[in-house]
């Protein structure tokens, strides 16, 4: 039994921020990049999974980035994931997730896994795209935002409930092998040990190239291109400066006029 | 002459208002000879024609099938549309459901797709969509090279509902085959909210992750006593187990429906908190990180330590 995790290594941005010469990104010098919020949360359910299936189980990590994104296939690896591939070609830079999502396609052709959890979406973009056009590229059963999981191996339907809008939840029977976006507080993830993250440096990762997986890079295209990035109009916040004390008790004065006290 | 598409969506039987904001994102780029058509999926697409023919309507499709959400048919839904129709443009509300089956529609029509979307503007002839990034400190424009077609889940709450009322023909699809591999079992509701009101309430203090950790919540709690404000939190907060979720405001939590007074302390204006509080009249944001894009929404602004102002805080009240 095999569980296929993508993870993303995402950026925030630090509070002082430039754009690239060509403004369509932000200066890679203001980022500060972690493996995606989600995307613990898809990994302890995969481990979750494999340690109440036993040792037969297995949880690969997939990732597509650059060798600075392996810092994001380690954290899942110091948690107790079996072992990572990484596939990085210069021709991904711009990457979409579509893009992306073809080529984790190829890579779960060639692993064979008996589910797929990607995060319900990025951090950084809030996309939400690339679980589910993986899955429609493979023609899998799929849901997105699942925030709750029954699923025994080798079982041929999951029974799961998908967070929707005001709280409300969906249950749902979902056919095996699936892709599944996984939302937070699904689970409570783990950190990793010391001995975890000791481990986890002798992990397998797997380099891979698109040659690797029989793509060519003009076959890995996106389905948008950035035209331009830019700073969102000041809000219009009347700014209370000053010391502390000096701040609140603006504030206080706030309070209770709107409040009639 | 170019082709518009709206997916109209229900929930159980109910048209979601969400689908009038979509139809009037793309009246917004609507030429006077395009034509743009609403599709609706139900077990009884008629009972929704009559509220999806608002202004700009040109036709309702109605495809007779189930109430049951299933993405695959969804997307079979699309692709069918697509193929008959060669639509420069197909849109649906960025709301959950649609985070399940648009993904997988686009890469079966190999259409464009930008998700999220806030703005939409021709820019000489090529269709240009705005939406934010890295949590909504930047905006991107995204267009779409060489896509005859392109998808779009549009951001709900930024565009005013679509009105009016207008007499679109009326057509009737046969839903496609498609092979469902989802079942609908049932709902779960919100849990009991234990007496916490957030969508009554008229001063809400909000704690976010800023928070830092459980012990630190309980002084929020006594402070929002204090001001007689109803503590409120972002979603980690109720994740973490830190407050019940009935206290937590957004997209997933409550709508803060009645609030006029909205104090948001170490919460960073994610789109999903947002949904339940942008619209509240006098917002105030306590951040460290003057770049939070909470403060883009509120009427003031502190940049600041949300322990030491509610330390402050605690002499007024
Ligand atoms: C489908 C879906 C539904 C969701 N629904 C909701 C929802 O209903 N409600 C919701 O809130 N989220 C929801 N989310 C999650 C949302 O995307 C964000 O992850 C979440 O809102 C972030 O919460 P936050 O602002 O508290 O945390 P963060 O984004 O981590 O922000 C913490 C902020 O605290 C500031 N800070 C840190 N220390 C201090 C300090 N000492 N003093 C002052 N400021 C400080 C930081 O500068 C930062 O801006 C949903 C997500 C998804 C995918
Ligand atoms: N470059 C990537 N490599 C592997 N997985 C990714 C990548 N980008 C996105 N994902 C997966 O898709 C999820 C949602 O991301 P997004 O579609 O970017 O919002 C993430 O939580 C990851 O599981």
């Amino acid at each position: 039994m095999k569980i296929l995790v993508t993870v993303k290594q995402v950026a925030a941005l630090d509070d002082e921020f430039e754009l690239r010469d060509d403004g369509r990104d932000v200066d890679e010098d203001f980022f500060e990049e972690d493996l995606n919020e989600f995307d613990h949360y898809s990994v302890e359910e995969a481990l979750l999974i494999k340690e109440a299936a036993g040792d037969d189980a297995e949880v690969v990590i997939v990732t597509v980035g650059n060798e600075d994104t392996d810092d994001a296939l380690r954290t899942a690896l110091a948690k107790g994931a079996d072992r990572g591939i990484r596939i990085w070609d210069e021709s991904l830079a711009d990457a979409d997730g579509i893009a992306v999502a073809k080529v984790l396609a190829k890579v779960v052709e060639r692993e064979k896994p008996d589910m797929v959890f990607t995060g319900a979406q990025s951090a950084d973009f809030g996309s939400a795209v690339t679980g589910m056009a993986l899955a429609g590229l493979l023609g899998w059963p799929h849901a997105a935002v699942v925030c709750n999981l029954e699923y025994s191996p080798g079982s041929d339907t999951a029974t799961l409930r998908r967070e929707l809008e005001g709280g409300l939840e969906e249950i749902m029977t979902v056919r095996c092998p699936a892709v599944l976006s996984i939302q937070l507080g699904i689970n409570e993830p783990r950190y990793a040990s010391l001995r975890g993250i000791k481990q986890a440096k002798q992990k397998p990762v797997d380099e891979l190239t698109l040659d690797d997986l029989g793509l060519a890079a003009d076959g890995v295209t996106s389905a948008s291109r950035v035209r331009r990035m830019y700073a969102p109009e000041k809000g219009q916040a009347e700014l209370i400066t000053g010391s502390a004390a000096e701040q609140a008790t603006r504030l206080a004065e706030i309070i209770k006029e709107l409040r009639g006290m | 002459m170019a082709n518009l598409i709206v997916i109209a969506e229900q929930r159980d039987g109910e048209l979601r208002e969400t689908s009038l904001e979509t139809i009037a994102a793309l009246t917004s780029i609507k030429q006077a000879d395009d034509k743009l058509a609403v599709a609706i999926i139900a077990a009884d697409p008629q009972a929704h024609v009559q509220a999806l023919s608002v202004d700009g309507v040109d036709e309702v499709v109605a495809v007779k099938a189930t109430d049951d959400f299933q993405p695959d048919l969804t997307e079979a839904v699309i692709v069918e549309l697509a193929k008959e129709r060669k639509p420069s443009v197909i849109a649906v509300a960025h709301g959950v459901d649609a985070w399940s089956f648009a993904p997988a529609a686009a890469v079966k029509l190999d259409s464009g797709l930008a998700t999220d979307v806030m703005g939409l503007k021709v820019e000489d002839g090529e269709l240009v969509a705005t939406r934010a990034g890295y949590a909504e400190k930047v905006l991107v424009d995204i267009d779409f090279p060489e896509k005859e077609t392109v998808l779009l889940t549009v951001r709900t709450n930024v565009f005013e509902p679509a009105a009016g009322s207008g007499s679109p023909e009326v057509t009737e699809m046969a839903p496609p085959e498609a092979d469902v591999a989802t079942t609908h079992e049932g709902w779960k509701p919100p849990a009991d909210a234990g007496g916490i009101d957030i969508g009554g309430a008229e001063f809400i203090l909000s704690i976010g992750r800023g928070v830092g950790d459980e012990s630190n919540v309980e002084e929020f709690q006594e402070l929002a006593e204090n001001m007689g404000a109803t503590l409120g939190c972002s979603r980690p907060i109720a994740d973490n187990g830190w407050l019940p979720k009935a206290h937590q405001v957004g997209q997933s939590g409550q709508l803060a429906a009645n609030c006029k007074l909205y104090i948001a302390m170490g919460v960073s204006g994610s789109v999903q908190h947002q949904w339940g509080m942008k619209h509240v009249e006098n917002i105030v944001a306590v951040n460290t990180d003057p770049e939070a894009s909470i403060f883009s929404i509120a009427r003031y602004g502190i940049v600041g330590d949300m322990f030491e102002i509610a330390e402050e805080l605690e002499n007024h009240f």
